[in-house]
């Protein structure tokens, strides 16, 4: 363990650095950008990602080989966020047929204008 | 590995009760990002059921919610620093950084509370609307495990006073920055999914 020898871990160091960075641009892009609705949602999903994989890999030490538990932490993390996509999109998509569950006509308007405005972007 | 004790590596691995024991804990977060989902899921499908409450994009404020993402990100760095400071053996080092994670996070509770509150008296409570009640959920949820958190690491604290650095006592604070770590996991992608959409959308 050499690593545990230093002052300062400058890996923890970096890794701050670059969420800091990141959340930054992510409320940039959100907040003060006009690039189109879409691609600042997908943007900042993938800084989100990214962000994740900071924390795990440079804060939690998912691949520590003296851990002595192999592939464990890396998998389970794996697995439980393939299975977070598919509970989420699988929700989403399930959920996108038959819009009307007895919302008053109004709001159903005011919805339908809003996502029109968004394809409009 | 035989249960007898390794004499070199960090301590909280030495014995297999230790390796076993932060084994267990990644199931368990793999469990926790499973929950969560759930709730994202929840949320995602909600999205836009506001009723008559106030929306989002109404009550969020990018201020108040960066300041937060940055407490927690923070105090994230911090509990790393603590880990760190385990690992060379030093218990002072790890009591200073981990009472700064603490800090740290109970600032973000708090301004957590101060944000449901605001939005109660504009009108969004948990009952008010179909998206409320997944927002509150989702949020509350996380900050009932940063409270959690915050009590377990202050036991933690106490217990490292009385029995000093062990192979168990550095086996449960690497389990607890574990769970801290995790938590900022959480709330990247509610500041992200939840706070950023809401505000663009």
């Amino acid at each position: 363990m050499a690593d545990s020898k230093k002052r300062v871990p400058m890996n923890h160091v970096i890794g701050f650095i670059l969420s800091l960075v990141m959340t930054l641009v992510a409320a940039w892009a959100a907040i003060q950008s006009d690039l189109p609705v879409t691609w600042v949602i997908i943007g900042i999903m993938i800084l989100a990602l990214l962000q994740a994989g900071v924390q795990l890999f440079m804060f939690m030490h998912v691949t520590e080989a003296s851990s002595g538990n192999g592939h464990v932490p890396w998998n389970m993390m794996f697995h439980g966020f393939a299975l977070a996509g598919i509970i989420v999109a699988g929700s989403l998509f399930v959920m996108s047929f038959g819009h009307d569950h007895g919302d008053t006509g109004e709001h159903q308007q005011h919805e339908q204008q809003e996502s029109e405005d968004h394809s409009g972007h | 590995m035989a249960a007898e004790e390794l004499k070199t590596g960090p301590l909280e691995y030495r014995t297999q009760e230790g390796q076993m024991g932060i084994m267990g804990f990644w199931i368990f977060l793999g469990a926790e990002v499973v929950l969560f989902a759930t709730l994202f899921a929840t949320y995602a499908v909600l999205f836009g059921r506001t009723a008559d409450a106030p929306l989002p994009s109404e009550l969020f404020e990018p201020g108040i919610v960066l300041v937060m993402t940055f407490l927690l990100l923070t105090s994230s760095f911090t509990c790393g620093l603590a880990i760190h400071e385990m690992r060379r053996g030093s218990v002072k080092g790890l009591i200073l950084w981990m009472v700064i994670t603490l800090a740290l996070g109970l600032g973000f509770l708090g301004f957590e509370i101060y944000e449901f509150v605001h939005y109660a008296h504009e009108g969004a409570t948990i009952q008010s609307s179909a998206f409320w009640s997944a927002f509150f959920i989702l949020a509350g949820t996380h900050g009932l495990h940063v409270t959690l958190g915050i009590g377990w690491a202050i036991l933690l604290l106490i217990q490292i006073k009385q029995r000093g650095l062990t192979n168990v006592t550095s086996r449960k604070f690497f389990i607890i920055s574990l769970y801290w770590h995790f938590l900022d996991v959480i709330w990247i992608f509610i500041f992200t999914s939840v706070y950023l959409i809401g505000m663009v959308i």
